[in-house]
């Protein structure tokens, strides 16, 4: 049996019609003075989910997760956690713990003090802080570290010790804002990992806060994309890359050619559709479209074929010119600028060390895909 | 819980800038009081402003304060602006750790013993107590002053802008006139305001520092406020208080109005 | 740039710069030389005299005292001078009840203040920093403005105010909640009323900027973990604005502690506080011998808060960098 992109873990209770959601945001409108954060947004978040919210700065994103950890209140709709109402319920009561994009280590706490606070505020006795403390060192690597002073650490360790500490009180929920933000791109790749070894590890439900994609991919279980309050697709990575909701997901998950035009016929399978120029391309995955409408057919770069000559099996080929090469390593990217002007982007794996077919800047070339290799958008 | 705290802060606010203004609003409102007590309203009028402008040893006082103020102010100025300099500038020197107590002391030395000080060193080296001394120890106790607000605005300066000027060609004596001196030039005038009202407002160290001829207002006032309290010295301070008052808010507007130009210049550019 | 200057004793070295020319060099020593003398010669070296004079005698003429020693006539009388050195005023001044007394009550009076100060100048403070960013810098000036306005003037508005026939009583009597006139011009709490409007702006604005720059997630974050406000205020804001408090501690108690126009204005002649005492001993008494030996004592009780707030202001300076 075919399958959508990759499969992460077997753990998909939102397709379990009976499975109870744990987090639920029902109809939450956020209104700053007359800014509209968050609009009208319903969304379930299921329970040990890693579930990431995902937009550009200033999406509605964070007021979310700060409605959820008790900093702001709804101006309207309410939050429900495990069937439990949050309205009113002040964040030191809330069963939610956050990790903060600053990290927000007290500086004047050593490390074991920050990462005591927590189990210190619910009155757990002297020995049993110490020992969960042990623990949460031990489960972050950073035992020797434990009686410095935040600001003696690493940006890595800061973070860690972080996560520590909001952990520590074993809440029903992490909500993790922008969690690896501060780190530079090696040391983010490693901690997405350890992110994800320690979610599983500890069978919580984490709510992340991103903007960056890559790390949304990795991560989560599902990724909600956001843009102007609202959600505008909620997905498993695969479904939010490969089957984007409307262009602005397609546009905003990786890079993606888009060829608008009006579909000319269809039959059960498949869409014909012409585009201004009055080329035309064959596709599948047209969905519910009806002929004449106005569509946009998106496909993603690595499955576009770039060639000098026009492959000879192409269903869909479109005549340019080779205007831009950038030689990555592992693949290459070519921009080709076809005949109607509409420029493409196309990357091919460099599977060999040599290439059979190599192109230049203002050579001739043809793109080519397959029918199948790219979905139809009508929003 | 948000709200119970704000109004706790709103509360606290008000009732501290009550606090603060309330003696100030008094003692204006009574300099206009017809009655020659000073507590008890007596109806309005402006007689005890226009008998001040007749006491020939207030206007005489005020005159020295004015000049005193305005040269001091210029030379201490200078003089802090250049120990702000080392200060930020140059990190090892020997007495380096000697010149930075003696810059920060002042800002803190009760004045009588500063007062006193100056004034044995006065006698000890022969110089008459006048115009000239008491000149000289204003620029000394303002002087620090002025070295702290101007080193404050140094320390979050750009080194690299001074860099770009030097590797555009322009040498260091220069790179300072034409670079870092406007660029730190508002630090270096509100240091002036702040050496000029110390000095039109100092008593204590005026009072060891100055001799015969050269009576400051504030020794005036004193001199007159020992022996109570009067309409017309309320008028003196109302005057003051208007002088000052004005400038502060003026130089805040100025600055004000200079900061939305620059946020809409930006805007603009941003747009565009 | 090897040798050093004869004055100041200094080695100019910029901390960073490209290498520098002969008369740059000049430049550069010259703008740390010119300040150096200058508080050498004002700041410093007073000091030095005043040592010098608080252990000469005293002496009916002008100046009235007698140098105990003299470097114009040459190094056989500094020495002869040297021997002559004596701490009589100093024995003076422990002999006398009134000065241990004065200075006793200066630094309580100074203490108490500078409590009171903080306990007035805190909620400010942090309701300032808790105030939308837009109206803070007009908050910041409202506080520094009544600083702009002569001290004399501030201290005088109270005698108005304080007198037993003065605006606090005559409100408080109409409204009927004494019905004597309270008597607090000339005594003691009316030098720390004095004292806490007059330093008010100088506790309140270290406070504010240690309380501003606070990263507000940190309160978030207590709170987070389980904190109410009122115990992550205590457990995350007052730690945190520590440095402040201690900065305004040290900018209020140490002019207070030797503050001569309040207790003058507003404490009457029964309250004690050596800042006067001083300024009587030298313009009343005429007698400088002692009033220098006064002021090095007061100078060395407050050896130990400048030499902190020193420190405190360096680093700082160096945080800054």
């Amino acid at each position: 049996m075919k399958s959508l992109g990759s499969i992460r873990r077997k753990f998909a209770p939102w397709n379990d019609p009976d499975a109870k959601p744990y987090i639920v945001f029902e109809n939450v409108t956020k209104k700053f003075g007359d800014f509209i954060a968050v609009n009208d947004l319903s969304l379930a978040i299921f329970e040990r989910e890693f579930f990431a919210l995902l937009g550009a700065s200033g999406c509605g994103k964070s007021t979310l997760l700060r409605m959820l950890a008790g900093f702001e209140e709804p101006t309207s709709g309410r939050i429900l956690l495990d069937g439990q109402d949050l309205r009113g319920i002040p964040p030191y009561r809330r069963p939610v713990n956050m990790m903060f994009q600053s990290y927000a280590l007290f500086p004047h706490m050593t490390v074991e003090k920050n990462i005591a606070f927590g189990l210190k505020q619910e009155g757990m006795p002297a020995a049993e802080i110490d020992k969960r403390v042990a623990e949460m060192l031990r489960l972050v690597k950073l035992e020797q570290f434990a009686k410095r002073k935040p600001h003696q650490l690493s940006g890595g360790q800061r973070q860690r010790v972080a996560l520590a500490r909001s952990v520590a009180k074993r809440p029903k929920v992490l909500l993790l804002d922008e969690p690896l933000g501060a780190l530079d791109k090696k040391l983010r790749e490693e901690t997405q990992f350890e992110l994800m070894d320690l979610q599983q590890e500890l069978g919580l439900t984490f709510v992340v806060v991103t903007h960056d994609q890559e790390e949304a991919m990795t991560m989560a279980d599902r990724i909600a994309i956001m843009d102007k309050g609202q959600v505008m697709q909620v997905a498993t990575p695969a479904e939010v890359y490969e089957a984007p909701a409307s262009r602005f997901v397609a546009n905003f998950v990786g890079n993606v050619n888009m060829f608008e035009g009006t579909v000319a016929d269809r039959t059960q399978d498949t869409a014909r559709i012409t585009g201004a120029s009055g080329a035309q391309i064959l596709v599948e995955n047209a969905a519910d479209t009806v002929a004449g409408a106005d569509v946009a057919f998106a496909i993603r770069p690595e499955k576009i074929r770039v060639s000098s000559k026009k492959p000879a099996d192409a269903v869909n080929a479109l005549e340019g010119e080779v205007y831009d090469i950038a030689y990555l390593g592992d693949m290459t990217v070519y921009h080709v600028r076809l005949d109607d002007g509409q420029m493409v982007r196309a990357s091919m794996l460099n599977a060999t060390r040599e290439i059979d077919d190599p192109l230049t800047w203002d050579d001739r070339a043809w793109i080519s895909f397959r029918p199948n290799a790219g979905i139809v958008l009508t929003r | 819980m948000n709200t119970v705290w704000s109004r706790f802060n709103i509360a606290s606010i008000v009732l501290g800038f009550a606090f603060l203004y309330l003696p100030i609003v008094l003692l204006v409102v009574f300099s206009f009081n017809e009655s020659k007590l000073v507590t008890v309203w007596g109806g309005f009028s402006t007689k005890w402003y226009v008998s001040l402008f007749h006491n020939q040893g207030l206007m005489d006082a005020a005159w020295v304060t004015i000049r005193v103020g305005l040269i001091s102010a210029t030379v201490a100025t200078v003089l802090g602006t250049l120990a702000a300099l080392t200060l930020t500038r140059y990190t090892r020197f020997k007495g380096r750790l000697l010149f930075s107590g003696m810059v920060f002391a002042p800002l803190v030395m009760p004045e009588v013993i500063t007062g006193l000080s100056l004034l044995l060193l006065f006698v000890a080296v022969n110089l008459d107590r006048g115009f000239f001394t008491l000149t000289l120890a204003h620029i000394t106790f303002s002087m620090c002053f002025v070295a702290v607000v101007v080193q404050s605005r140094l320390l979050t300066f750009d080194r690299s802008l001074e860099e770009a000027a030097m590797d555009l060609g322009a040498p260091p004596v220069k790179t300072f006139f034409q670079i870092t001196l406007p660029v730190i030039l508002p630090a270096i005038v509100s240091g002036w305001m702040l050496a000029f009202t110390l000095s039109i407002d100092d008593l204590v160290i005026s009072s060891f520092t100055s001799g015969p001829g050269a009576t400051t207002l504030p020794m005036k006032i004193y001199s007159q406020v020992r022996l109570g309290v009067t309409p017309e010295i309320n008028a003196a301070c109302t005057i003051l208080i208007g002088l000052v008052a004005t400038g502060v808010v003026i130089a805040s507007v100025v600055n004000k109005q200079r900061e939305v130009q620059r946020l809409r210049d930006e805007q603009i550019a941003l747009r565009g | 740039m090897t040798d050093a200057t004869a004055t100041a004793g200094t080695v100019a070295t910029p901390s960073s710069g490209p290498p520098t020319s002969f008369l740059q060099s000049i430049v550069n020593r010259l703008v740390i030389i010119v300040p150096y003398v200058w508080l050498l010669f004002f700041f410093l070296i007073p000091f030095v005299i005043v040592f010098k004079i608080s252990l000469s005698d005293t002496a009916r003429a002008m100046p009235p005292y007698v140098p105990t020693f003299d470097i114009s006539k040459g190094f056989g009388s500094l020495l002869a001078g040297l021997r002559e050195l004596d701490f009589e005023n100093y024995l003076w001044l422990a002999g006398d009840p009134l000065y241990f007394n004065a200075y006793i009550s200066s630094v309580v009076v100074a203490a108490i203040s500078t409590v009171l100060a903080l306990l007035v100048g805190y909620p400010i403070a942090y309701g300032m920093a808790r105030a939308p960013a837009t109206i803070r810098p007009t908050l910041l000036m409202l506080v520094i403005l009544p600083f702009w306005t002569s001290f004399l003037i501030r201290v005088y508005a109270w005698i108005g105010i304080l007198k037993p026939e003065g605006l606090l009583n005559q409100f408080l009597l109409s409204v009927g909640v004494i019905s004597q006139p309270l008597v607090i011009l000339n005594t003691y709490a009316a030098i720390f009323i004095g004292i806490v409007y007059s330093y008010l702006p100088f506790m309140v604005l270290p406070l504010y900027s240690s309380l501003e720059k606070m990263d507000h997630s940190l309160i978030e974050a207590a709170q987070d973990l389980g904190c109410p406000p009122i115990t992550a205020f205590w457990k995350i804001t007052f730690p945190l604005s520590l440095p402040g408090v201690v900065a305004g501690c040290l900018l209020v108690f140490i002019p207070a502690a030797g503050e001569f126009v309040i207790p003058d204005l507003l404490g009457g002649s029964r309250t004690l506080m050596i800042g006067r005492t001083l300024w009587n001993e030298f313009n009343s008494n005429g007698d400088w011998p002692v009033a220098s030996a006064v002021a090095v004592v007061l100078l060395l009780i407050l050896i130990v808060p400048i030499v902190l707030f020193q420190h405190m202001q360096a680093k700082a300076q160096e945080q800054g960098r």
